[in-house]
């Protein structure tokens, strides 16, 4: 019996120690969880919720400093204002584009990782999909930038292919493709965890009982697969939301990014930026609501 | 399973999104090398002028060290307080714990400017100074979500039995943490730990913030990216960071990728062998 | 989804309390002090260098030879071994990150900016910046007349109330450059950019801040006289309307705006633009590859006079001011002059620049300093002529008393421009 359990100094105080926690549950989830937790409100959310406060306040233009009065002008001013819900639209327009995108441009290679490579294959595919996240984010979206000018590489393989001279220098095309490429990666790799999660005898089982592959694949494998398509598809809706940086390199129009960055400048108008960022924050909150039911938290 | 047409289409869509992925990365390698600075293709003449410049120059050598000990520590940090929100959250029943998960995907799910602001705001307030402390808290914040859903996701595959079966055997929860749940969750860990170094130091939103006049790398690509004449020292300091990172990014994914399936096996094999 | 909803609850109650907790407090954040009457500090020795110098400035205004063709460009450099202040630059496109940056940590971040009058006014404003005694720099007798505080008439964006609150460095026009080629005869009058039926409709372009509505309500000043526009930056909310409706009409036949220089300089290069407002840096970069031209067009122009400001908060306050004393210089101004292709405010760099550019390129180009590719450098009546940036503020400076409008009406307006 001796020989199991390895004496280690200090076991006595350790094992009484394992022991309370062990008698009293409250104590250990206060002490792993009271850290992060402490940090996370603190910093972050106590940010957040200070920002959002702000979108309450208002800007008084005589003094050019913010009114701590409850308001809703903000608002008021944000919806009378047609030129914010086009913005809105355009912005998760153009997300949604460029999620369904990703999943489509995911599920192949993702497939052929999980399931039809060899463990050797699946790694380097593995490897080379992360890798392209090292190549810093600006440079990703300047590589674009310079391959989309009319005497660029897209346009010289156009040519060549005898499609002509395509005009996707700054446009909202070039938005989308750009997104469409920084956000590949996130997107793919939980689609891939749950390809590879997915158990073949379920897959047999099915092809046994006379399912052909479409079939197969629409009642079988996508409900399975559905949290990891929507825990990945999270990352590209989220990140193409906010980003005002590739707009402003690649693109012509202004997305939500863009016009919170602008109030908060020369302007000043943080209470109306702050009103504006809760649009997105909003819209997030439904898309998370709706990605949780899907499954998605627990296949992150 | 899959019928052979199936599986033709799906490597022939495989091959056309790793095309997508690394074509852009090509071009950027190869302009690091081009002579001249306009944006035109094909490229005339070729040199490696750029190294040397990039070599010299100033702001790539503050920039770096800049960089990487944010990404360090805030890697660090992320790793501490991301493992244990993990084990919280998986292990234990309490009140809050959907909200806390729920919390924890924020950082990544709201708009990188609305933190950038959102911290802004707070530190421009409290009036702490700008620099490297700010830049850290800043990227903490989504780095311990990155490393938390890791290894929560591990956790889920880990089937509790190993843990029990430990308990049973005699183990206390600190050797039944060091010899049956680390080994599970470590290549998690690294993952985590990878994906987490590598937001951070390309992180350029939240940064330009909450950076104050300290330049990380990402900065100092701002800044010069735009300007013509600096573009090549970019392109080279890039390509740079890629084959930096190409080894350890590797190895990790050796570590971290081969082991999901085997954890699962082993786990079968052993209820199979008690049963 | 219960555990969900109930966080959102939280979330949403804690946001009510907070508000309104806060509510009542005539709280200032980040804003001005009732107007900047007084400067919230005045510079009024220097002492020793601290070996340290954190500035914010447009791309082009602190060069250190390192940029590609530009080596013989250095200014930094002599400056460093001089002073022993190193000397550190973050770049900025737009006024807006300039004020951004400047206020990080309540202005200790950065010891100075360039600032250009779009942000020179808030920054004063909100004492950002600190006012400076001018006997500490000599050559402010040589600043050019409009822009010199001593009696001058073109210098509402850094003399506040009698304080002066920076050392002027560059100046420019925002004139109109067009394709030779592709538009003939030479247009004279800015109705090229803003009336439908423009032979340039679809490809032109605009300088994409909210700024810009002063051009249009410089415009209006000669073609809709009944608005009785006396100054483009200072507008009355139907002012702003009349000027915002003639900029969507413009936005109709925009192929893109240009806020980074250099998205004007490909635009012209690649075709996509033919005509628009642009900065001689623009003209004198996109000549090698496109045939243009620049233009001084019958209603006027607007213009740009940068100075150097100081920061109030300054963590290296020393070395900031031996910096404005250094880019008051007028070899310095010269070299900026050429590699920027502005004109100086200290008249004397006019003939530097000259001395500059003939050894550098030869006789032939000394003439080139005395057109508009310099900025007419010297002319004390063109600067005269120029609507410089100014920050719009709600004090009209006349008898319309507070009724204009602020510059965070005319970003929104400008976000409902470009759409």
């Amino acid at each position: 019996m001796a020989t199991i359990a390895r004496e280690e100094p200090n076991a006595d105080a350790r094992s009484r120690a394992s022991a309370f926690l062990f008698r009293h549950p409250r104590g250990k989830v206060g002490l792993t969880l009271g850290a992060p937790l402490t940090w996370f409100l603190v910093v972050y959310i106590g940010s957040l919720l200070f920002l959002l406060a702000t979108a309450f306040w208002s800007l008084d233009v005589l003094t050019s400093e913010i009114v701590r009065g409850f308001s809703l002008d903000n608002f008021k001013t944000l919806w009378e204002n047609e030129v914010y819900r086009t913005i809105t639209i355009r912005t998760v327009g153009i997300a949604a584009g460029v999620t369904i995108t990703d999943i489509a441009l995911s599920f192949p290679l993702a497939y052929y990782a999980a399931r039809l490579a060899s463990p050797r294959a699946r790694n380097a595919v593995l490897v080379a999909v992360i890798l392209p996240l090292w190549a810093n984010y600006l440079v990703r979206i300047f590589a674009w930038k310079i391959m989309l000018t009319p005497n660029g590489f897209i346009n010289w393989v156009a040519e060549l292919t005898g499609l002509g001279s395509l005009q996707l220098g700054r446009s909202n095309w070039a938005v989308w493709i750009t997104f469409v490429y920084l956000w590949l990666p996130f997107t793919l790799l939980p689609i891939y965890a749950a390809l590879e999660r997915m158990p073949d005898s379920l897959l047999e089982a099915s092809s046994d009982l006379g399912a052909k592959g479409w079939t197969t694949f629409r009642s079988v494998m996508f409900p399975l697969i559905l949290p990891g398509i929507a825990a990945g598809s999270i990352f590209a809706f989220s990140l193409t939301l906010g980003d005002y940086i590739t707009p402003e390199i690649v693109g012509n129009t202004q997305f939500i990014g863009n016009v919170i960055y602008d109030n908060v400048g020369v302007a000043g108008n943080i209470p109306l930026a702050a009103a504006f960022a809760l649009v997105p924050i909003a819209i997030m909150a439904v898309y998370l609501l709706g990605a949780k039911r899907l499954g998605a938290f627990e296949a992150l | 399973m899959e019928s052979t047409q199936a599986k033709i289409l799906i490597r022939v869509g495989a091959l056309i999104t790793l095309v997508f992925l690394y074509v852009p990365l090509v071009i950027v390698v190869l302009y690091a090398f081009n002579d001249s600075i306009g944006q035109s293709w094909p490229i005339q003449d070729y040199t490696t002028k750029w190294f040397s410049a990039a070599w010299h120059s100033d702001q790539v050598r503050q920039a770096l060290p800049n960089s990487l000990i944010v990404a360090s520590i805030a890697t660090l940090f992320a790793l501490c307080l991301g493992s244990l929100a993990a084990f919280a959250v998986h292990r234990f029943r309490f009140f809050g714990r959907n909200a806390v998960s729920f919390l924890l995907v924020l950082p990544i799910a709201l708009p990188g400017i609305v933190t950038a602001i959102a911290l802004n705001n707070s530190i421009n307030n409290f009036g702490i100074p700008f620099g490297i402390l700010t830049i850290i808290i800043g990227h903490a914040t989504f780095c311990i979500v990155v490393v938390y859903n890791n290894v929560i996701a591990r956790l889920r595959r880990t089937p509790t039995s190993l843990v029990e079966a430990s308990m049973d055997l005699g183990a206390d929860g600190w050797q039944t943490f060091r010899y049956v749940t680390f080994p599970a969750i470590r290549t998690a860990i690294v993952a985590g730990a990878l994906l987490a170094f590598a937001l951070s130091f390309d992180e350029i939103v939240v940064t330009n913030f909450t950076a104050g006049s300290t330049l990380t790398i990402p900065k100092f690509i701002y800044n010069n990216m735009r300007l013509p004449r600096n573009r090549p020292i970019v392109n080279v300091v890039a390509v740079a960071v890629i084959l930096l990172m190409f080894i350890p990014v590797y190895f990790a994914q050796k570590m971290a990728g081969g082991s999901d399936r085997d954890t699962e096996e082993k786990a079968v094999a052993a209820e199979a062998a008690e049963v | 989804m219960k555990g969900a909803v109930r966080t959102w609850f939280v979330v949403l109650a804690a946001l009510a309390v907070v508000a309104a907790a806060c509510g009542g407090d005539e709280g200032s954040d980040g804003g001005a002090t009732g107007g900047g009457i007084e400067p919230s500090k005045t510079y009024t020795s220097i002492g020793e260098p601290e070996g340290e110098l954190n500035l914010i400035a447009w791309a082009g205004y602190v060069e250190d030879g390192t940029s590609d063709g530009g080596e013989a460009y250095d200014w930094v450099t002599p400056f460093e071994d001089d002073t022993g202040c190193n000397v550190n630059v973050t770049y900025a496109d737009t006024s807006d990150e300039m004020v951004t940056l400047m206020r990080q940590g309540g202005g200790t971040e950065y010891d100075g900016v360039s600032a250009s009058g779009d942000a020179s006014n808030r920054l004063i404003a909100a004492g950002d910046v600190g006012a400076i005694d001018t006997s500490l720099f000599p050559e402010f007798a040589n600043v050019i007349g409009p822009l010199n505080p001593d009696g001058g008439t073109n210098n509402a964006h850094y003399v506040v109330n009698g304080n002066v609150y920076g050392t002027p460095y560059m100046y420019g026009p925002n004139f109109l450059m067009y394709n030779t080629d592709e538009i003939s005869p030479e247009p004279t009058s800015w109705d090229i950019v803003f009336e439908t039926g423009s032979p340039a409709s679809g490809s032109l372009t605009a300088y994409n801040s909210p700024i810009y509505i002063a051009d249009a309500a410089m415009y209006l000043m000669t073609h809709n006289p009944d608005l009785n526009i006396t100054d483009p930056y200072e507008l009355t909310q139907d002012q702003l309307d009349a000027a915002v409706e003639l900029l969507k009409q413009q936005n109709a036949m925009i192929s893109g705006y240009w806020a980074l220089y250099t998205d004007e300089i490909d635009g012209f290069v690649n075709g996509s633009m033919t005509a628009g407002t642009a900065w001689p840096i623009n003209l004198r970069y996109t000549e090698p590859d496109a045939n243009v031209a620049a233009v001084e067009p019958s209603e006027g122009m607007t213009g740009w006079a940068d100075t150097w400001m100081i920061s109030a908060n300054a963590q290296h306050p020393n070395c900031m001011l031996k910096w404005m004393d250094w880019t008051m210089q007028p070899d310095v101004q010269a070299e900026v002059s050429d590699w920027y292709g502005a004109a100086g405010s200290n008249v004397d760099s006019c003939q530097a620049t000259k001395d500059f550019v003939q050894e550098l390129y030869g006789k032939s180009a000394v003439a080139d300093v005395d057109t508009i590719r310099y900025g007419y450098c010297g002319n004390a009546d063109f600067l005269q002529s120029l609507f410089l940036w100014k920050t719009p503020l709600p004090d009209c400076g006349d008898d319309r008393g507070q009724t204009c409008t602020d510059y965070s009406q005319w970003t929104q307006a400008w976000t409902e421009v470009v759409g």
